[in-house]
């Protein structure tokens, strides 16, 4: 069975079956209403194939990942805005500026008029910003517990500064009310379904583009910068540029998922960008199991609809079962449940071995993460090379 | 090897699928067939064959607004049970689905739709910040579904699938300055939480201020939830104002009661008015703090009128002797009574009957007689000006001689022209 899962057919048969699942039957089973919110979850899930790449395989908590899917998700809504204020307004001026604000468009908007400009910026505005992060925090070696509260107190500051702008972000409020979509009106299901099978469609790309890092020579290397920085780095290796590229791809990954999210849900406000989605956003990962493909995928799409259906019953409840269930993972199931077959076999094996066997079998379950990628792919093996990481 | 397989299996098929997503899309804007498709997507799912009719309440029970919402869940759901005891409305007992909103826009705009859409209801009601308002108004107008908002707001909004039964500016703040002004303040000082509501609120004052001969000394922001003042009182402090105006909204105001009072200020020598502080919130901010500060709303639970002792006794017997009723719990209570009166006067539950017979609806409520504004939806109120007493109750000081005509672009005062466009 693990053979065939991990085969060339097994993928090409998973696959068709997603896509088919996802694509062909969920439209033409459920209603607009629950279309739209499992494209909502399609979008935590892209946000959540980034961080797999950086948490799991690059060893980058990164708890700040709000900010660049809001960075993407306020790019399209501006856009969004600008355009429905041209089509139905006549100004040009979107309703909130005239109500709160001067009654003019900001020199900053003005850029995200363009529809090119837009779709280019979604994902690069965001890539910058995580360059320009990137290369300063790691550059310096700052890692660990460091990096991750310098990640949440970014989604923090980001989430205060745009509640400080009334006139030009919306301020608390955030921006909503879209009504066309590049030029589709968001009100006709049938645009609704093109639009969740945009993301769906997104989704699967991205898997496709982080399945292929994974698996390639720079995806070793990524896995080596976590387990032994300072061997990489004796190697001859930048860890730094590693860690860098692989921060600037979630962040573009958490960007694209922004902008989609704003027209299917039709609305993006701070309280979606700050440090509890940042959060929200990482338990997926964590439950499902960080260090695989499917697991962030799976996580982020379980955790979402638990939330929707959990916290409608009992809404004071779900915030506690969400941080028990994440404390657990960490703390006793750090692969998440992706590792749970690995880690019963292992306990099957242990059972069986001798003393001696045993002490070696700790010795490699110490690391948390599973060392051997899904596909029984040895990624602690294999030359790297520096073409590797060019 | 393998990775060039994963490569040629998903991106055509990814291709393949773009290819019949755009295919099956639907109308653009400024197409023929848009034209008829927006008018179609309104439709409700209503179905009211059965003895009972669904409504919507949509309430924060999670997030830092639950201490607040869930108050008016409450008193919601009272009403819901007198109307239900009483024989229902047009015959039909009322069936509710509660959603919560989380203290989120984005969870009450998708939570509203959840209520709209798939559990076909009659009406929503609830919400509470203006955030939480705005996230849900799009969502009823592509909808054209109700949503009865009974929290007072910042005004400059009038949607026909929102009815606010809560007071705006003209019915809390105006009247709360003109008491300020009859008393002979001179100058006031502005302190506030940084959104939408403060802002607009201030902006109001300011212009008020500059027509009426009255001088604005200060006007000082915090961030939501801040709890740091002591700079802010000193300022208040030295600037030697008449009077405060606050509209801080939450955990802020213990900060900044208790601050205000270490600095040797009180109600004697500066009194402050407040605008989000009611019965509810009293004990949050220290009854020691606040007692003998000033507080602008409609309603209060010592309002002396029969409507009123029936309510506060029907609250307190089903919730329990300690509670306290407050203005959002009267207005949330008088939005379903108000619903059903539209509904017993539409002869219908359709929303289209129930925008058109709106105008002129009235009911007893325990503020006093109130009636529906059918050109902007909001209600008449009767602004009244209270002091925090020693129970931690609010005593009336000062009521408007009648219920005043809701006005939220305040076309009717020549200073507020600029305000509104």
């Amino acid at each position: 069975m693990r053979e065939f899962v991990a085969s060339r057919w097994g993928v090409r048969a998973g696959s068709v079956l997603a896509v088919v699942l996802l694509l062909v039957v969920a439209p033409s089973m459920l209603s607009v209403f629950s279309l739209g919110l499992l494209g909502k979850f399609i979008c935590f899930a892209i946000v959540a194939v980034g961080i797999g790449l950086a948490w799991g395989r690059g060893g980058m908590l990164t708890l700040g990942q709000g900010v660049f899917f809001g960075l993407g998700a306020y790019i399209m809504a501006m856009h969004m805005k600008l355009a429905d204020a041209s089509l139905f307004g006549g100004t040009g001026v979107p309703d909130f500026m005239s109500l709160y604000g001067s009654g003019d468009v900001p020199g900053w908007w003005e850029p995200f008029r363009s529809p090119a400009v837009t779709l280019l910026a979604v994902a690069l505005v965001p890539g910058l910003v995580a360059l320009l992060l990137g290369l300063a925090v790691f550059k310096r070696r700052v890692k660990g517990a460091y990096f991750a509260i310098l990640s949440q107190a970014l989604a923090a500051a980001f989430a205060v500064l745009l509640i400080g702008q009334q006139a030009t972000t919306g301020g608390s409020n955030g921006l909503s009310g879209f009504r066309s979509f590049f030029g589709f009106d968001l009100q006709d299901p049938a645009n609704k379904v093109m639009l969740y099978s945009i993301a769906v469609i997104v989704l699967l790309m991205m898997m496709a583009a982080a399945r292929q890092l994974m698996h390639s020579r720079f995806g070793e290397l990524l896995v080596a910068v976590r387990d032994q920085e300072e061997r990489v780095r004796f190697l001859g290796y930048d860890p730094a540029t590693v860690k860098t590229v692989v921060y600037v791809l979630a962040a573009a990954m958490a960007g694209i998922a922004g902008a989609l999210f704003v027209p299917i849900v039709g609305i993006v406000s701070p309280a979606d960008v700050g440090v509890v989605p940042s959060i929200a956003f990482l338990i997926g990962v964590a439950i499902g199991g960080r260090a695989t493909l499917l697991g962030p995928v799976l996580g982020a799409l379980g955790v979402a609809v638990a939330q929707t259906s959990l916290a409608s019953s009992f809404p004071s409840f779900w915030v506690y079962f969400q941080g028990l269930l994440f404390v657990l993972v960490i703390g006793f199931l750090p692969g998440g449940v992706a590792s749970v077959p690995r880690a019963l076999a292992n306990l099957l094996k242990q059972g069986a071995r001798t003393e001696a066997d045993r002490s070696t079998g700790a010795f490699s379950a110490k690391s948390g993460v599973p060392q051997r990628a899904p596909d029984g792919l040895d990624v602690s093996t294999g030359p790297i090379r520096e073409e590797a990481s060019r | 090897m393998k990775v060039s397989v994963s490569k040629r299996a998903l991106l055509p098929m990814a291709a393949a699928a773009m290819v019949t997503v755009l295919a099956g899309c639907g109308s653009q804007i400024g197409s023929p067939a848009s034209a008829g498709s927006t008018t179609g997507t309104g439709s409700s799912c209503l179905d009211t064959s059965g003895s009972s009719v669904k409504v919507g309440f949509i309430n924060s029970l999670s997030g830092t607004m639950a201490i607040s919402e869930s108050t008016v869940f409450d008193s919601l759901t009272l009403a819901a049970e007198e109307i239900n005891a009483s024989g229902g409305v047009l015959g039909k007992q009322l069936q509710v689905i509660s959603e919560d909103g989380a203290s989120e826009p984005t969870k009450f705009a998708e939570r509203a739709g959840k209520l709209i859409q798939q559990d076909c209801t009659a009406a929503v009601f609830g919400g509470w910040t203006s955030s939480s308002r705005k996230a849900m108004l799009p969502v009823f107008e592509a909808n054209d579904a109700l949503l009865f908002y009974p929290v007072q707001y910042e005004g400059l909004e009038a949607s026909k699938n929102i009815f606010y039964t809560g007071a705006t500016t003209n019915q809390q703040i105006i009247p709360a300055l003109d008491y300020l002004a009859e008393q002979g303040t001179k100058s006031i000082f502005l302190v506030g939480s940084d959104y939408v509501f403060p802002r607009t609120a201030n902006k109001i004052i300011q212009a008020y201020a500059a027509a009426h001969g009255m001088r604005v000394v200060g006007e000082e922001y915090t961030p939501l939830g801040s709890t740091e003042f002591s700079t802010i009182v000193n300022k208040v402090r030295d600037s030697k104002a008449d009077a405060v105006f606050n509209t801080l909204n939450g955990d802020s105001n213990v900060a900044f009661f208790r601050q205000y009072k270490s600095v040797g200020l009180n109600a004697e020598n500066m009194p402050v008015v407040s605008v989000s502080i009611a019965e509810e919130e009293v004990p949050g901010v220290g009854l020691d703090n606040v007692e003998g500060q000033l507080t602008a709303w409609d309603y209060y639970q010592t309002l002396d009128t029969p409507a009123n002792q029936k309510f506060v006794a029907a609250f307190k017997a089903k919730f329990g002797e300690a509670r306290v009723t407050s203005d959002p719990m009267e207005a949330a209570y008088t939005s379903l009574y108000l619903w059903k009166a539209m509904a017993e006067k539409a002869g219908s539950f359709e929303v289209d009957k129930i925008q058109a017979a709106a105008d002129g609806v009235t009911f007893e409520a325990p503020e006093g007689l109130v009636t529906v504004n059918g050109e902007n939806n909001h209600i008449t109120k009767t602004p009244r000006i209270g002091k925090i007493d020693s129970n931690g109750l609010i005593d009336t000081v000062w009521s408007a001689p009648k219920a005043v005509e809701p006005d939220p672009f305040l076309t009717s005062y020549d200073w507020a022209k600029d305000l509104a466009k």
